[in-house]
């Protein structure tokens, strides 16, 4: 496209599909303790190698 | 829900509902802010005054056809999600010391002892017994995460060590993964510390808050001498021995150091390559506490920060700032970011005497206490109200574009300072939405180097 370049495609609908274990970090405990950003953190699933 | 901004001097745009990220032209940038506002003949006239014509056909069928493709004005309701229920318990702040060596002026657990409650350190039994009561309650989790915490742990290495040991003959016979990781201020990063550290902890979190002189103003010994030295010392040996990876330096700025990225780059300076600062968390009456004056000059401060952060990286001089980390490809789910840090509902914090609390924040404060990890009462009424609390069902996060990003802000700053865990605090909103903006933005560099390249 010459107007537009996507960074990212859709994904969050996607997500529902695959997510939902809750095996990943609980986002307070990697950095921050005093503020809640929750995007930094990687899916554990999909962070799995393939088997 | 389309959130088109500027940072950085490009032009970009986050769709909410499908999370989709656009870099635009100056074009398809005033033809999104107006996307789903205007009929298309009205929009396509109103750009024609500013813009060519075969140009504005060119940049609206574009915009068209990422809006079939979901990419653009997705819905954004999530009203078919429903968050998972409440019971299920897998990540632990274990208050290793309620003491500290040192006395920082801004410590929101009273300078080591939670407001005069007790200056005690966490006998080794009480934090097995939290390691107990959280396989029972994680059900089928594996991975759970225990990070001490304090006051200062390192006072009380024997425990630690002691829990640690622990942890590990749990994970044979119960088919569990645990995660350690440790905050501490790095006065007691002795080479056997560091050792053991570097064996058992996923990640350790060194308080350090920048220059030396925005450090010792708010960090000092119990003598009142500044501590820039010996924590620097033990930070960067730590940092080195663990190849400067799974760690994080972690600074806090307040009111007197508004111009923190240059406590960033005077940590990136010294060779840090993982870097985080956050704002102080204060009563309102404090003079070093933020108000909301002080708004412009810190979202300032982020843009500076994204600016050179690019700069750096571009010429070699690599490293990472916490909140300028957003993971596009490869990020958490959407269920995820509704629960935000999961305080109260999958996360707890546990006192020195085996008290349990929502979250490291919250201990000590009034109607909080949620039971005991040694005799098992868990008030399950609070853990459906935090549990509850999600991003959906928060009035201020409706409205917002970032609520897919900061998982609905931080319940503990919410309570603290409107007295409702559901109402975010709005200057938290404001100084995350900028991160994320730059965080976008800087992706988008990123990306278009690497394609250059």
């Amino acid at each position: 496209m010459k107007h537009v370049k996507t960074i990212q495609k859709s994904c969050l609908a996607e997500s529902l599909r695959h997510g939902g274990c809750g095996e990943c970090q609980a986002s307070c405990q990697s950095a921050c303790k005093t503020s809640c950003t929750v995007a930094n953190q990687a899916c554990a699933k999909k962070a799995e190698p393939a088997k | 829900m389309i959130h088109a901004f500027t940072a950085l001097g490009r032009r970009m745009a986050l769709d909410v509902g499908s999370g989709a990220v656009h870099a635009l032209d100056a074009l398809a940038y005033e033809a999104v802010k107006q996307w789903g506002t205007l009929p298309r003949e009205e929009l396509g006239a109103l750009l024609c005054v500013s813009f060519p014509k075969d140009e504005v056909e060119e940049a609206l069928a574009e915009l068209e056809a990422l809006a079939r493709d979901g990419q653009l004005g997705a819905d954004d309701a999530c009203a078919d999600i429903q968050p998972p229920e409440p019971g299920v318990v897998k990540a632990m702040c274990l208050h290793a010391a309620h003491d500290c060596n040192l006395r920082c002026a801004y410590c929101f657990a009273g300078q080591g002892d939670y407001h005069g409650r007790d200056r005690s350190l966490m006998p080794a039994e009480v934090g097995m017994a939290a390691l107990d009561w959280l396989v029972k309650k994680s059900g089928a989790r594996r991975a759970l995460e225990v990070d001490f915490f304090g006051g200062e742990p390192l006072m009380n290495m024997g425990a630690v060590r002691a829990v640690v040991a622990y942890g590990r003959s749990l994970e044979k016979t119960h088919r569990k993964k645990f995660k350690f990781t440790l905050t501490t201020n790095a006065l007691g990063l002795t080479d056997g510390a560091i050792a053991f550290l570097n064996e058992e902890m996923d990640n350790v979190v060194l308080s350090i808050d920048g220059r030396r002189e925005v450090h010792d103003r708010m960090r000092p010994a119990p003598d009142g001498s500044g501590s820039y030295d010996r924590v620097l010392r033990g930070a960067w040996k730590l940092a080195e021995a663990r190849k400067q990876q799974r760690y994080y330096v972690r600074g806090t700025f307040t009111r007197h150091n508004l111009d923190f990225d240059s406590d960033v780059f005077s940590l990136a300076d010294r060779g840090f390559e993982q870097i985080s600062i956050e704002p102080v968390v204060a009563e309102d009456t404090a003079a070093y506490a933020l108000r909301p004056e002080d708004l412009p000059a810190i979202l300032e401060t982020y843009e500076r920060l994204a600016s050179e952060y690019i700069r750096r990286r571009r010429m070699g001089k690599w490293f990472n700032f916490f909140h300028f980390m957003v993971d596009l490809s490869n990020g958490p789910c959407l269920r995820k970011r509704l629960m935000g840090c999961g305080a109260g509902n999958e996360y707890v914090a546990v006192t020195p005497a085996g008290d349990l609390y929502p979250c490291h924040q919250f201990v000590g404060r009034e109607g909080f206490r949620m039971g005991s990890v040694l005799d098992e009462s868990f008030n399950v009424d609070i853990q459906r109200q935090f549990a509850a609390n999600h991003v959906l069902a928060k009035e201020a996060c409706a409205g917002c574009w970032a609520r897919f990003y900061c998982g609905g802000g931080c319940a503990a700053n919410a309570h603290a300072k409107h007295g409702n865990i559901a109402a975010p605090y709005e200057m938290e909103c404001e100084m995350e939405r900028k991160r994320l903006e730059c965080a976008l933005a800087i992706a988008a560099e990123e990306m278009e180097w690497e394609a250059r390249d």
